[in-house]
């Protein structure tokens, strides 16, 4: 691949270190510096010795721990019974509950907070289990792709086979398609503790104020404490669970691996029997359920205020007043054309890094692999710890940037890039070698024939990761939470310090917020699927 | 875009005429950011009316930024020391007061009028700035109120001591502030610590766990969305100040001639509030000249009606509503500055482990 | 429904019709009849007990498709499918008493090679020590004695066809069905399993039918032969 990306880019040295010189700076000084940072702030006995030996640290540890199995447990067990039913069966509305499904985990974990808010009864408010119910509900679509995907591509006649030695429906699904798509599962389930491990948005939400993940304790004692040398080991010890994870996790996938004939197409039909229709319906009934209620109750909140159903909330979204004079310095329109400036912002700053980057990767080689790779860290690491790295480096002159209106907005190209990268190399690597040689070969000169073959197929991925890159932007929380100044609190923001006025108009705007948030996300989520090639033009090509 | 940038940095001149009525004034900016606590009128009061006459003697414009709870405030201008969000802080207490100064974020002034003794000041105020880190604007108790009405409804004699609260009778009523955020909260912790001390305050918290104790973020939130009488929430007791209640009769609305809510003069702890030059200004001047207007007469003699706190001012009169119906109690309870400074974050994190954890 | 004759067929199919949807493109809505294709049209069949019969029909004739109403894999739009008398139309797959060899073999790749085989035998609840000699007796009667602890991924194609086989037979169906069992093999291999089958089978004395497009197979194993054309 990268023999025929470098003959069509064959470029002068100039110009892909010209290309590569903006990522790479980037890089440098907004991730590796503030992470080099933070571990310097954090490698300090007494620092280190204090925190591990403070026992609400290890409560904070044991806490996550468990909210984050439990949640996989729960997410997995609910997940399989749609996952089968999506793999294996036709039905009608299956697309509508696969983008229902999707919706839902693209959704800003704000929102998703603020709907199983809408959702529940007020006694199960602010309880870990309206927490391990939001895990579950966020994390469905993980378990059904996933899963999924193996699921409809395993033979079905192994089963059939399995049936005809008398195997009960149960029996099949315990004996042969459990232990077959286990490595499928445990993909899946890594996937969704690491999210629920590093939960944030979610439980800053919906968790009662004592209730902490690592990630939120992080917050509590760098913003609230100031306690900043407890802080950065906290974000250290996440990164170092995490790690253990995810080593163990490729280990055991690789011992658990094992070949299996897969079919190449789907095994999809129609369900046959009556059975088999009540099943499936049941199957996606609930499901459709379980994903559409949370939405369906964001929306519906936003129209109850204190005095009864009405759209006072949506009619007067702006300063409201709790006595004359006193507003609780939130502003929800701020906070919109706030998060709208970010965006913009962000996008840009994303698709002009995450361009040029993805022509340097492609035109370099080895080095170019290394640019990838690090422009992949961000994702690796947890947006809460990367606002706090920035936050606590970007502090001395000359560099003290926190007044800064674009540090926001670089916070979240940076977690947008990787997104953008990815959508435009495989675009750029399938593009004819012979091309560019037929360019050259009429005259051009190299710089010319890699403008005229290259840059043409740039722009639709470029629009896909653009998009991306702002409903990333939009619905970014972490970072922005440690970064974000007053008077310019983005959305999630809002929403998050909204949602915590119970009982007043104020929350009704928050629904109303994140019920803004959740369409405008969708809406982005739409445009990429659409402008995404489809598997026929990425085979024509 | 950029007018909401502009407001974050604080710095840029807004297009104002008033300033040519600027006299002897050499103002480098022409308009500074006031940064408070979020029961800070922006618009609209008697108060506001005095800051915008400051603006128009001196030619400096005043923006407000509302910037949360007092802890929360201080977290941010902790994390913004030498940057700041604006130029003025107005409303770091005493029990937070040593965190900011530790933190840096104040550039150190005590007002003019108070140096050269134009403004008439008790000198214990003075003693809590030794030196001249922040200038004390007002004073206060927080205390616990309550809501008459919801009492006399149900025949039930109102709590009188800390010990009361505790008691089943008065289960879930009572809402408080996190002292993590709020300063109310911590105000109210410490008064806590004041009367168990520092071995039996646990306890006691434990205690009011089990008996339903509310908490939320913030004053605003405690006051104006949970209690009975002022927010038509579901709890009759509220972590307040001992001025609550004329504000009550000035605000009510028919008017009324008697005070709806009671005060707890047993849990009252005192309170000073400071402004604060925030270090990094732009403006410094600017700033120096809003903090010597904050203790004039022109400016303390609205702080009773509308942020419910008394004036450092000794010259200032009080209105008739004030003397009338706020609670001034007896004693009230006070802990060593120093004692707060360092205990406050194992306090702080010992109570979240207890009633939040 | 009618009284059982006295000595019912192992096997009787009964006017037996299948029709297909035929698959659209992707991202196409709704299926209209227009698109319902006829694979299979009043089918009937009948094997006595006992007797191994080859049904022999071009590709794409539906013998594949018959082989799976049978065994419940599919469900046909009309018609009866009865095993010794017993109307198994309305019974889930593994109810009927049907065994089925398919052309892949389908073996279960978590599993052992004695696993595989012992597979039928545990479903009908046959405890472990049991049904491992079982399993063991058919490995022995396939000719693939030790091959007990052996993957099931690391056989040859031979060798898997031997698992598949045993692995039907030791379930002791009713019924045994067996999609195109030696295409695919080579000609010696081929020749050779097609003369051991043909004896395995009537050993048993186990009614089965055959699916295949081979003739000198069918003939090989097969007591009689019939085309699915002119069923």
């Amino acid at each position: 691949m990268d023999g025929a990306g470098a003959r069509v880019n064959r470029l002068p040295r100039r110009l892909l270190i010209a290309l590569a010189v903006g990522p790479t700076v980037g890089l440098a000084v907004f991730y590796v510096w503030p992470f080099v940072t933070l571990v310097v702030e954090a490698v300090d006995a007494t620092v280190i010795a204090d925190t591990l030996g403070r026992s609400s640290t290890w409560e904070v540890v044991w806490f996550t721990a468990w909210q984050a199995v439990v949640s996989t447990v729960m997410t997995i067990a609910v997940g399989m019974a749609p996952a089968y039913v999506l793999a294996r069966y036709d039905f009608r509305g299956r697309s509508v509950l696969v983008g229902l499904l999707t919706a839902m985990f693209v959704l800003p974990t704000v929102v998703m907070g603020a709907a199983i808010l809408a959702l529940l009864p007020d006694s199960l408010d602010r309880t870990v289990w309206a927490v391990i119910g939001a895990h579950v509900v966020f994390n469905l679509a993980v378990v059904v792709r996933v899963v999924g995907s193996l699921w409809e591509h395993l033979p079905t006649d192994m089963e059939a086979a399995a049936a005809t030695l008398g195997a009960s429906r149960w029996k099949v699904a315990t004996q042969i398609s459990a232990p077959l798509v286990r490595p499928a599962v445990t993909a899946a389930a890594t996937i969704v503790f690491l999210f629920t491990f590093t939960s944030y948005g979610v439980i800053r939400i919906l968790a009662a104020p004592g209730t902490r993940t690592i990630e939120v304790e992080v917050w509590r004692r760098a913003t609230q404490l100031g306690d900043i040398g407890a802080a950065a080991v906290l974000a250290l010890l996440q990164l170092v669970v995490l790690i253990a994870i995810v080593s163990w996790s490729t280990v055991a996938q690789r011992r658990h691996a094992q070949a299996i004939g897969l079919e190449p197409t789907s095994a999809r039909r129609r369900p046959q029997t009556v059975g088999e229709r009540r099943f499936v319906t049941l199957i996606a009934g609930s499901a459709v359920l379980v994903a559409g209620a949370p939405l369906v109750a964001l929306v519906v909140r936003s129209f109850s205020t204190p005095t009864g159903w009405s759209t006072a909330a949506w009619t007067g979204l702006g300063r409201t007043e709790i006595r004359p004079g006193i507003r609780v310095g939130v502003d929800p329109v701020e906070a919109v054309v706030n998060s709208l400036g970010n965006a913009l912002w962000a996008t840009s700053f994303a698709v002009v890094i995450g361009a040029s980057a993805s022509l340097a990767i492609v035109g370099a080689g080895r080095a170019g692999r290394a640019l990838d790779g690090g422009l992949m860290l961000p994702l690796a690491t947890s947006a809460v710890t990367i606002g706090f790295g920035m936050l606590i480096t970007f502090d001395t002159s000359p560099v003290d940037w926190r007044a800064s209106w674009w540090l926001v907005p670089v916070g979240h190209a940076l977690i947008a890039v990787p997104f953008v990268v990815r959508t435009c190399v495989g675009v750029l690597r399938s593009v004819d070698p012979a091309m560019g040689t037929a360019a050259a070969t009429l005259g051009a000169s190299s710089i010319r024939a890699w403008w005229a073959t290259l840059v043409p197929y740039l722009w639709r991925p470029l629009a896909v990761g653009a998009a991306l890159a702002a409903a990333i932007s939009l619905g970014e929380f972490g970072a922005t939470s440690f970064l974000s100044r007053s008077g310019g609190e983005t959305m999630p923001i809002a929403i998050e310090q909204l949602l915590g006025r119970t009982g007043s108009i104020l929350q009704a705007q928050g629904f109303v917020l994140a019920t803004l948030l959740a369409a405008t996300t969708v809406i982005l989520v739409v445009v990429v699927e659409r402008l995404r090639p489809t598997e026929a033009e990425r085979a024509e090509r | 875009m950029a007018t909401i940038f502009v407001v974050v940095a604080g710095a840029c001149g807004s297009d104002d005429d008033a300033a040519s009525s600027s006299t002897d004034v050499a103002a480098t900016a022409d308009s500074i950011t006031l940064v408070t606590y979020d029961s800070f009128p922006e618009a609209d009061t008697s108060l506001n009316d005095a800051l915008a006459e400051f603006s128009a003697d001196t030619g400096i414009d005043v923006e407000i930024l509302v910037a949360g709870d007092t802890g929360t405030m201080l977290s941010k201008a902790a994390l913004t020391a030498g940057n700041p969000e604006g130029d003025v802080m107005w409303g770091i207490d005493n029990t937070l007061l040593s965190r900011a100064i530790t933190d840096d974020v104040f550039e150190p002034y005590l007002a003019a009028p108070i140096t050269d003794g134009s403004v008439d000041i008790d000198p214990a105020f003075l003693d809590l700035v030794p030196n001249g880190e922040a200038t004390p604007v007002d004073y206060g108790d927080v205390c616990v109120n309550y809501d008459l009405a919801w009492f006399a409804e149900r025949d039930l004699e109102p709590p009188t001591t800390f010990a009361d609260l505790v008691d089943p009778a008065y289960a879930g009523q009572l809402v408080v502030q996190n002292p993590a955020t709020s300063s109310p909260g911590l105000a109210f912790l410490l008064a806590t610590i004041h009367e168990y001390g520092l071995e039996g305050w646990q306890d006691y918290w434990s205690q009011l766990g089990a008996n339903g104790v509310e908490v939320v973020d913030g004053w605003t939130e405690a006051y104006y969305e949970r209690f009975t009488w002022a927010g038509g929430g579901p709890t009759p007791m509220v972590v307040s100040y001992g001025s609550s209640p004329p504000a009550e009769v000035i605000f009510a609305d028919p008017a009324r001639n008697d005070a709806p809510t009671g005060v707890i003069e047993d849990t009252c702890f005192r309170q000073v509030e400071f402004a604060g030059v925030l270090r990094g200004t732009d403006a410094p001047d600017a700033a120096r000249q809003l903090i010597d207007f904050l203790v004039s007469d022109r400016f303390q003699r609205e702080l009773a009606l509308n942020l419910f706190v008394y004036p450092t001012n000794a010259a200032v009169d009080l209105p008739q509503e004030f003397i009338d119906f706020a609670v001034v109690p007896e004693s009230s309870r006070a802990i060593d500055p120093a004692v707060i400074d360092a205990e406050r974050s194992r306090w702080i994190d010992e109570w979240t482990e207890l009633v939040l954890g | 429904m009618n009284a059982p004759p006295r000595d019912p067929p192992g096997l009787d199919i009964q006017d037996v019709t299948v029709t297909f949807g035929v698959p659209r493109a992707e991202g196409t809505r709704g299926r209209d009849p227009s698109d319902q294709q006829l694979v299979l049209d009043h089918v009937s069949l009948s094997v006595r007990s006992g007797e191994v019969v080859a049904l022999l029909g071009p590709s794409g004739s539906g013998k594949s498709t018959l082989l799976r109403v049978i065994a419940g894999i599919i469900v046909a739009d009309s018609g009866r499918v009865l095993v010794h008398g017993v109307d198994v139309t309305q019974r889930p797959t593994h109810l009927r008493g049907v065994g089925m060899v398919f052309q892949d073999n389908q073996l279960f790749p978590h599993m052992s090679v004695l696993d595989n085989v012992a597979f039928g035998p545990k479903m009908a609840g046959i405890d472990r020590s049991e049904r491992a000699e079982h399993a063991l007796t058919w490995l022995r009667r396939v000719g693939l004695e030790g091959f007990e602890h052996r993957r099931v991924t690391d056989l040859s194609g031979g060798e898997a066809k031997r698992v598949a086989l045993a692995r039907t037979l030791a379930g002791e169906p009713a019924v045994v069905l067996l999609d195109e069992p030696l295409t695919g093999l080579d000609r010696d291999l081929h020749d050779r399993l097609a003369g051991e089958l043909g004896a395995l089978l009537h050993d048993a004395d186990v009614t089965t039918l055959l699916v295949t497009h081979d003739h000198d197979e069918a003939a090989t194993i097969a007591d009689r032969t019939a085309e699915l054309t002119d069923l």
